[in-house]
């Protein structure tokens, strides 16, 4: 399937046309509900709160934010930005309770800081990734993006960014632009490996510690494995050897005989200390 | 455009984000929403009185208080109710927001204010 990422900039992409098949069609309002869903179980809120809408659209996700249950902690109340008109004459048209706003995430996000409890954007920020035009790049317009959000979220406050990166450099690029502007970054994956595959960047304004990230937000949560690379990164330092010592000289034996080199029998002398002759 | 969203808004010029941003030829509508007291007391701390008190001058509204609300007046229905309408229900279908530092204008129709920017202002 091709990416509509690739084919036209977001305003000129959704068009009347793409807006009105993309806003009617039930099989992408079924997994837009489901993303929202979900990312409003990593959100956690308790209580009605104020939330900035990222790439609002037509306010599909925006329509489960207002209508969300007491004993869920809703209904919260939300700001929608998109680039799209189309889009948003179409959410317009539908109703919708959120407040809309004509704007390009890229140039940044203008609010004064601490004003939102959280953010969500479903389907968006991949687009961040284009340049359209020779006076911006995508690396600008992904910090622009960041640091506004940063900045406008309230402290504590939590942002989930479901994306589809086309590439591991690109979803590389994103976190790191994330990480970059101060979040604490961490990336939750459904259904790793399959079709389906969803990704959700989960930023956290403070809150400190290990806990304070997506770790402690997915904590709890069933049927989550947490690869956390930080870790991996302490664990590999405390065992990793000396040069020279026995650890040391079986592993390079074992990268040169898996690049097919002929390497000596390991036998006991191996890595043992010559003593002196007299 | 919501009285709340104005009161969280700056101007997205890059050397500017002035705040706040003042209404002009605005057009108003009621839209009602259904009442939250929790949502009221929640935003409550993070509103700019002194701005919003501005912004609700320069719409016609003279009636909201000096002071924000605090301690007693949090759980004071009437209080709540009438910023539920100035802040949630009341729109600006039609006008201008201008930033006072700039003088940039952000065009509002049907209710959305446009706040793109050209590239050499934006970036």
């Amino acid at each position: 399937m091709s990416r509509p990422e690739d084919v036209l900039p977001p305003d000129l992409f959704y068009n009347d046309n793409e807006s009105r098949k993309y806003t009617t069609s039930s099989r992408i309002r079924n997994i837009q509900s489901d993303m929202t869903h979900r990312a409003l179980e990593l959100l956690d809120l308790k209580s009605p709160s104020l939330i900035l809408d990222l790439g609002c659209g037509s306010g599909l996700s925006g329509e489960i934010l207002s209508s969300l249950p007491g004993e869920e902690g809703g209904p919260h109340t939300w700001i929608g930005m998109d680039i799209s008109p189309s889009m948003l004459d179409v959410a317009l048209q539908r109703d919708v309770e959120g407040d809309l706003l004509l704007a390009d995430i890229g140039q940044g996000v203008p609010f004064r800081p601490g004003s939102f409890d959280a953010a969500i954007s479903i389907s968006a920020i991949q687009w961040l990734c284009n340049a359209e035009t020779s006076d911006v790049s995508s690396e600008g317009r992904l910090r622009r993006f960041f640091e506004g959000l940063y900045a406008c979220l309230r402290r504590g406050g939590r942002a989930v960014c479901q994306f589809y990166p086309k590439n591991d450099a690109q979803r590389s690029m994103i976190s790191a632009a994330a990480m970059h502007a101060g979040f604490g970054a961490g990336i939750l994956e459904d259904d790793p490996g399959t079709k389906n595959s969803k990704l959700y960047l989960v930023l956290t304004v403070g809150g400190g510690g290990l806990k304070g990230d997506i770790t402690g937000v997915v904590q709890g949560m069933d049927e989550v494995d947490v690869l956390d690379a930080r870790k991996r990164a302490i664990q590999n330092k405390t065992s990793s050897s000396k040069k020279g010592d026995k650890a040391w000289i079986m592993r390079k034996k074992d990268q040169m005989e898996r690049k097919g080199k002929v390497v000596k029998a390991t036998s006991k002398y191996t890595g043992r200390k010559r003593r002196p002759a007299f | 455009m919501k009285v709340v969203t104005s009161n969280f808004i700056t101007c997205a010029v890059k050397d500017c984000k002035s705040f706040p941003l003042h209404f002009r030829d605005a057009k108003l509508e009621l839209q009602e929403l259904d009442f939250q007291a929790e949502f009221i007391q929640n935003i409550i701390p993070r509103l700019d009185w002194d701005k919003l008190q501005i912004t609700a001058n320069e719409l016609g509204f003279s009636n909201i208080s000096d002071t924000k609300p605090n301690d007693d007046a949090l759980n004071n229905e009437q209080i709540l109710r009438d910023l539920h309408k100035l802040l949630l229900e009341v729109q600006i279908m039609e006008g201008k927001l201008i930033c006072g530092d700039c003088g940039h204008e952000y065009m509002i129709k049907e209710g959305i204010a446009n706040f793109l920017l050209p590239s050499h202002l934006g970036l």
